[in-house]
């Protein structure tokens, strides 16, 4: 098993955190992982990008030159890095955040209003827990408590409280993809 | 993090790792100024080093860190500065009086694109004055090049062991891509401070004779002298402490030769395959000083040519080049100012070579 | 007969380099003499700079360190945290301490690192021949200032005992001179203090001392002496600038 992953949204919006938690759901999993940030003058309100590679065999090169699955949290992110798909990678859209894209290779995309599920339970914030909940339902990597103890374990101490609400929007975002 | 279990795995920066394991090889003494892409050391250390005991300054400058670097060193302790290129080189004088003091002491660069402020991103361009000195005088430290983030927290521990053991500043040589990127790491190399006796610490001269540090010698002669000495170190440390890795070396016909960030896409190449009717193989250094010359000579003789690959406009393919001494022709790719070289280039690199040979050898 | 003065035990019995007229030798010895009467000589580091004392350590028979030039601050800093009981100084030139390393001794001063900095200054940097220090004197000639010292060109000489005053993380801070049996007895009660002032963990601590250097000022060894007094003193006027005992 291999995947390679480019998870980009505005800073701010938790792509940080979302591809931290797959990595060590996997890693916990024994799989092989490098998570590979932009850093440095990403900060709010500028497009944040990580590489997410995961593979049973060694990895090499953590930038990823073409994606299996693209994680995008809004329109300036998809422009970005709609250039690294590839005819069998899968597309996982914000759609409360990204309107129309040309399909033009007709890949498999997923369009999950996050922010709009994310509002609904009350915390807008959680929207990259809603993305994580769609896209681990449809490539079913982890289950679904091991990720919940990786969440429990970031959210130690001062962010405790938020832990019920990234729960559920996890949830709502497996649940979301399940009708689709 | 508060504390690290043995066998456990952790998801690390390559930055974090670097510092976790300078704490676990008994680094008590950390002297760091922000630039990046080396912050996160920063920021393990002043979170950890309150944790256990130890000394975390926000220096005023490098001139600063490094210098207090050489202090704590001189006192005995285990110590440690972080930096990226600009900062590297404000530390050179003090990395000079090291090396002249023979004091150990662990310095880390998290190279990023230059010259002059240039940018953050990954480079190897400070390539030469890592392995040539950096600062005045005959002097060598010790580089280590990590190709991981596991590699970069066991190559700190044995930094620390070589810097005692030869009372030398050692260099771990990383990059922005592997200072930032994350991957799993355990900490399981045992800590050992008190393997090499400093019996020429500065502690008090209590009851025994005084000790002096210094690297002043003004008396002719005896500075030659000095230096005989060290050149005597450096020839012990040329051979007995060279690292390299090799992959498929035995049968190749083109071998390329890198290191850190370059050496993995180069490994991502290999285990792509080629269509190419050649057959490619590797030597990664991990010690850059000293440079694994013999072994890079040996496969001279045999190979058709020898490829160096670099994020840098060539700088270890001069010492490649030393150590083939024209037994067999020398190519060279590199990328520069943030440019990472790709799979793809590389094997478009690896045609140029075959088109160039073949067309030599119908021709002949 | 008891012998009233001799040698102090910390002192090395050996000429020094110094040039004829020359303070260092005078304030090295202070050091020994005090180093004796506290007993703390296993217990003490010193810091020798770059500049004519860079030999302190041919003179004082003590664990001692070269630092880089202007850096003694910051290596003093690094052996105090590694070895917080033993009692670190850092002995440093005008050119050192107040040129090239400036950074050094305002952030040290600044962390109120327990330290006791020894300041010698001469208003000259001799060890290279003579140039303009940047404590010499508005008018004064030296071999950079051959037409004497522009505030102009060159800026203004540089009271290191009133900048560091004002920093909050200093303890003690005072200036002498040695150009008296008097003032080398207050020098040395100032320099004790320094001591006392880092072994009671009160924080930092610097003395500066004005020090003849006939060589370079071109005159005699009398007539260094009067010129400390009558113009050197006035730039740099003498007494205690900061006392952690007295607050004010």
């Amino acid at each position: 098993m291999s995947e390679k992953v480019i998870l980009a949204g505005l800073g701010g919006q938790g792509m940080m955190l979302l591809g931290r938690l797959i990595a060590q759901a996997l890693m916990l999993e024994g799989k092989n992982v490098t998570f590979y940030p932009s850093y440095g003058t990403e900060v709010r309100g500028g497009t944040a990008y990580y590489h997410l590679t995961v593979s049973e065999e060694e990895i090499f090169s953590p930038v990823i030159e073409e994606a299996d699955t693209l994680i995008m949290m809004n329109l300036p992110s998809y422009l970005k890095f709609k250039g690294f798909l590839k005819p069998d990678s899968m597309l996982f859209l914000n759609s409360s955040m990204i309107d129309k894209i040309e399909n033009e290779m007709n890949i498999d995309v997923y369009r999950i209003p996050a922010t709009k599920i994310a509002n609904n339970i009350g915390n807008v914030v959680a929207s990259n827990m809603v993305m994580l909940g769609a896209y681990n339902e449809v490539k079913n990597l982890v289950s679904i408590p091991v990720f919940l103890s990786c969440l429990k374990n970031v959210l130690k101490g001062r962010k405790e409280p938020f832990y019920e609400v990234n729960k559920l929007a996890i949830e709502r975002g497996a649940e979301f993809v399940r009708k689709y | 993090m508060t504390s690290t279990e043995k066998n456990k795995k952790y998801l690390l920066t390559g930055n974090e790792a670097c510092a976790e394991a300078a704490i676990q090889a008994g680094c008590r003494f950390y002297y760091g100024y922000p630039i990046t892409p080396q912050n996160e050391i920063l920021t393990h250390m002043a979170i950890r080093m309150p944790q256990v005991g130890g000394t975390f300054i926000q220096v005023e400058s490098e001139l600063a860190a490094i210098n207090m670097v050489y202090g704590s060193a001189a006192a005995g302790a285990r110590t440690m500065t972080s930096s990226s290129g600009p900062g590297i080189s404000l530390k050179q004088e003090g990395i000079s009086y090291l090396a002249g003091s023979e004091l150990p002491c662990v310095i880390v660069n998290i190279q990023r694109g230059g010259p002059g402020l240039g940018d953050i991103s990954p480079s190897q361009a400070d390539y030469f004055q890592a392995v040539k000195g950096g600062g005045h005088g005959d002097y060598h430290t010790i580089v280590l090049a990590p190709g991981s983030v596991q590699e970069t927290a066991d190559l700190v521990f044995d930094a620390f062991d070589l810097a005692d053991c030869y009372r030398n500043p050692v260099m771990i040589l990383s990059d922005a891509q592997l200072g930032q990127m994350m991957e799993p790491v355990v900490f399981n190399k045992k800590c050992k401070p008190n393997l090499y006796k400093k019996d020429w610490a500065l502690t008090g001269a209590d009851g025994r004779k005084r000790n002096i540090i210094k690297s002043f010698y003004p008396v002719k002669g005896e500075l030659e002298k000095f230096n005989a000495k060290l050149q005597k170190k450096y020839r012990q440390i040329k051979a007995e402490e060279v690292r390299y890795e090799e992959i498929n070396i035995e049968n190749a016909d083109i071998v390329i030769v890198a290191y850190g960030t370059c050496a993995r896409i180069c490994k991502e190449f290999l285990k792509k395959g080629q269509s190419l009717n050649v057959k490619v193989g590797l030597i990664r250094p991990i010690t850059l000083w000293p440079f694994p010359a013999d072994i890079i000579q040996k496969v001279s003789e045999r190979v058709q040519a020898i490829l160096t690959v670099e994020m840098s406009a060539g700088q270890m393919v001069e010492d490649v080049r030393l150590s083939v001494s024209g037994r067999c022709p020398v190519h060279f790719y590199g990328r520069t100012g943030g440019g990472i070289p790709t799979p793809k280039e590389i094997l478009k690199k690896i045609s140029e070579i075959v088109s160039v040979r073949e067309k030599v050898t119908c021709t002949t | 007969m008891e012998a009233i003065y001799k040698t102090p035990k910390t002192l090395i019995d050996t000429p020094t380099h110094y040039c004829p007229g020359c303070g260092h030798g005078i304030v090295q010895r202070l050091i020994a003499e005090i180093i004796d009467e506290m007993d703390i000589r296993g217990k003490t580091i010193g810091l020798a700079p770059v500049g004519c004392a860079v030999l302190a350590y041919n003179y004082l028979d003590i664990d001692m360190c070269e630092a880089a030039h202007g850096r003694p601050p910051s290596v003093a800093t690094g052996i105090k945290r590694v070895h917080p009981e033993k009692i670190v100084f850092s002995y440093q030139g005008d050119g050192d301490l107040a040129a090239i390393g400036t950074a050094e001794i305002i952030h040290t001063a600044n962390r109120g690192e327990n330290i006791t900095v020894i300041f010698v200054n001469n208003a000259v940097y001799g060890m290279t021949n003579g140039q303009m220090a940047p404590t010499t004197l508005i008018n004064q000639k030296t071999l950079t200032t051959p037409h004497g010292r522009s505030e102009k060109n060159d800026g203004y000489p540089l009271r290191v005992c009133e900048i560091l005053s004002v920093i909050d993380g200093s303890r003690f801070i005072a200036r002498t001179s040695i150009t008296s049996p008097k003032n080398i007895i207050k020098t040395k009660q100032l320099l004790e203090k320094g001591f006392k002032t880092q072994i009671q963990e009160k924080g930092f601590s610097l003395i500066e001392i004005l020090s003849p250097c006939p060589v370079y000022w071109r005159m005699s060894s009398v007539e260094s002496l009067k010129f400390i007094d009558k113009e050197m003193s006035t730039t740099f006027p003498l007494g205690i600038f900061k006392d952690w005992e007295s607050r004010n």
